[in-house]
């Protein structure tokens, strides 16, 4: 059935026991990204030492999807350079606008893998990157603070 | 509800839509419940609009050949029967791309009213007056007014919605006064379902010399409908959700008020006279028609209002009737479901939102997609109303003429799968 191949038993876990919930301090800069089309949003806190993530918190409502998507995102951007999160963000970016097309590299994506199956659902991928834009929208906003 | 009409059959209605037929998701039956976002079109509505094109396809209103001619006539023919359609004059109709535009046309004309002449008085808005609209507005019929009132200085006001999803209207006396301007509101619900007053709203509204604006989407498609019996002056309505296509929406005017409420789009074909320096306006409906019209779409909602005609809107009516108390038993009947709007069929029309405990209605919308059952899930196009009602997104199932009861089993069998599959239940 087409349904579990998208609602993997990863994404519920995470859906249902997210990594690295709620708001917290210090922070070095916040971003609030909604959906417009369903109105999911999600408000992220990031915290950065130096290069380094050191925190990423997060609040919101909305589908398993953009939920559970954000909670993986957190397991894989914390405690690495920014360099190398913002890889795998790319990397993340381009399996869900792949249409089912891009064959994910596990090493790199992690858990992050079980989203391949939400590709094939474009009405979704938005779900799948709210977290992530929100991420680098906080990024975005840090580096302009300190400018 | 009351009425005599023989049951219309529902099975001769399905062979005139082609699409019904088809499968989904892996040889799923389409189970088609989103015709409150857009309906199906018959092969009657699909062939008239060929037709045009293959025989009398022209430009409108100019031009001296025959196919002008013929186009002209099929084009306005179409204006007749939408006319009668909602008991209204032919002068009284202008066509506009969508339903949201013919909003916008009006409050971008009263907005324009204080640069026009004094013949336009009674349309001027500015600081001091007051636009009122409710918290169950389509962002349709909501925006627009936002807009006017930023641009004007003029307030904007809200009648409130109640738990069970009906207008409040316990403050009607103070939020209509006589700084009231506009009183905009919708006939039928979009996401609640719900029929509301619109005869008492009208009434407040005339009683202190405001002009009324309805949102008529939701229910001209679905039940006879009379904007004189109404008592409303302006009305909007889509050629896509009563069986026409997409790209015609409908503005009714009372004749007195089209005839000074100043143009909104200008260009071609809704001028008098034109200078270099400045011009004079046709006589409506052709004031607010500038540009060559979306034609062959005219020549299908025709056709699309011959197709209900031929069926009935009283039929139809108590047909969606039988199959919202279906759906609102069947769904009710689930623990851990919640029904956003009045719970019964009092007042009320063919929408059915709701929400599922502990299930996202993205997510819920999924399982129903898999299972060939097709629902809209969000706020649609209602954020502000989906807020009140404290539901952050529902999932919405629509009724029209070509569904039916085993439809209805359907969704509330795929409500409670999705409560299986994602361990609720």
């Amino acid at each position: 059935m087409q349904l579990q191949q998208m609602y993997q038993e990863i994404i519920l876990d995470h859906y249902k026991n997210p990594h690295g919930r709620g708001l917290r301090d210090p922070f070095d800069a916040e971003s609030h990204q909604i959906n417009p089309t369903c109105g999911d949003e999600v408000t992220l806190r990031v915290s950065l030492d130096g290069e380094t993530v050191r925190d990423v918190s997060y609040d919101g409502q909305g589908c398993s999807i953009s939920q559970a998507s954000t909670s993986v995102m957190t397991d894989l951007v914390v405690g690495k350079p920014l360099g190398e999160a913002f890889k795998k963000m790319d990397a993340f970016v381009e399996l869900m606008q792949g249409r089912g097309q891009v064959e994910p590299d596990e090493d790199v994506l992690e858990d992050g893998i079980a989203f391949a199956g939400v590709a094939q659902y474009p009405a979704r991928v938005k779900c799948a990157l709210l977290g992530w834009m929100a991420f680098k929208d906080a990024v975005a906003r840090s580096e302009g603070a300190k400018a | 509800m009351t009425t005599t009409a023989t049951p219309l059959d529902v099975a001769t209605v399905r062979a005139d839509f082609p699409i019904l037929g088809r499968t989904v998701r892996e040889g799923k039956r389409l189970v088609y419940l989103d015709s409150g976002a857009t309906s199906q079109r018959p092969r009657q509505v699909l062939d008239a609009e060929r037709a045009f094109l293959e025989t009398a396809n022209a430009a409108v209103h100019r031009g001296a050949h025959q196919l002008a001619e013929e186009a002209t006539d099929a084009y306005e023919g179409a204006r007749q029967k939408i006319a009668d359609f909602v008991g209204v004059q032919y002068g009284e109709i202008v066509f506009t791309k969508n339903a949201t535009e013919g909003v916008n046309l009006v409050a971008y004309a009263m907005g324009n009213a204080s640069t026009s002449g004094p013949e336009a008085e009674r349309f001027r808005i500015g600081p001091g007056d007051e636009i009122v609209v409710t918290e169950m507005e389509h962002h349709a019929n909501l925006v627009p007014w936002q807009q006017l009132a930023a641009r004007t200085g003029a307030t904007l006001r809200w009648f409130g919605v109640t738990d069970e999803g009906r207008l409040d209207l316990s403050n009607l006396d103070e939020l209509v006064n006589a700084k009231t301007k506009v009183v905009a509101f919708t006939h039928q619900s979009n996401v609640l379902g719900t029929v509301n007053p619109v005869r008492t709203l009208a009434d407040a509204a005339r009683a202190v010399g405001a002009l009324t604006v309805l949102d008529a989407c939701q229910s001209v498609p679905h039940g006879p409908v009379d904007f004189k019996a109404l008592g409303v002056d302006f009305a909007v309505f889509s050629g896509h959700k009563m069986l026409g296509p997409s790209g015609i929406g409908v503005l009714y005017g009372r004749r007195e008020l089209l005839e000074t409420l100043p143009p909104f789009l200008t260009g071609g074909s809704m001028i008098e006279m034109v200078h270099m320096a400045k011009s004079t306006f046709a006589p409506p409906p052709a004031r607010f028609e500038a540009g060559v019209p979306m034609t062959s779409q005219a020549v299908a909602l025709g056709a699309a209002v011959d197709y209900l005609n031929a069926i009935g809107m009283d039929r139809i009516a108590a047909h969606e009737h039988v199959l919202t108390e279906a759906a609102l038993r069947g769904l009710t009947e689930i623990p851990g479901v919640r029904i956003v709007g009045p719970p019964d069929v009092v007042d009320r029309g063919g929408a059915v939102s709701f929400v599922v405990d502990g299930i996202h209605a993205h997510d819920a919308g999924q399982v129903l997609d898999s299972l060939g059952v097709a629902v809209r899930v969000g706020h649609h196009c209602a954020w502000p109303l989906h807020r009140r009602m404290d539901a952050a997104a529902t999932v919405r199932a629509s009724f029209y003429l070509y569904n039916t009861l085993d439809e209805v089993t359907a969704l509330v069998d795929a409500v409670r799968e999705a409560q299986k599959f994602f361990g609720v239940r």
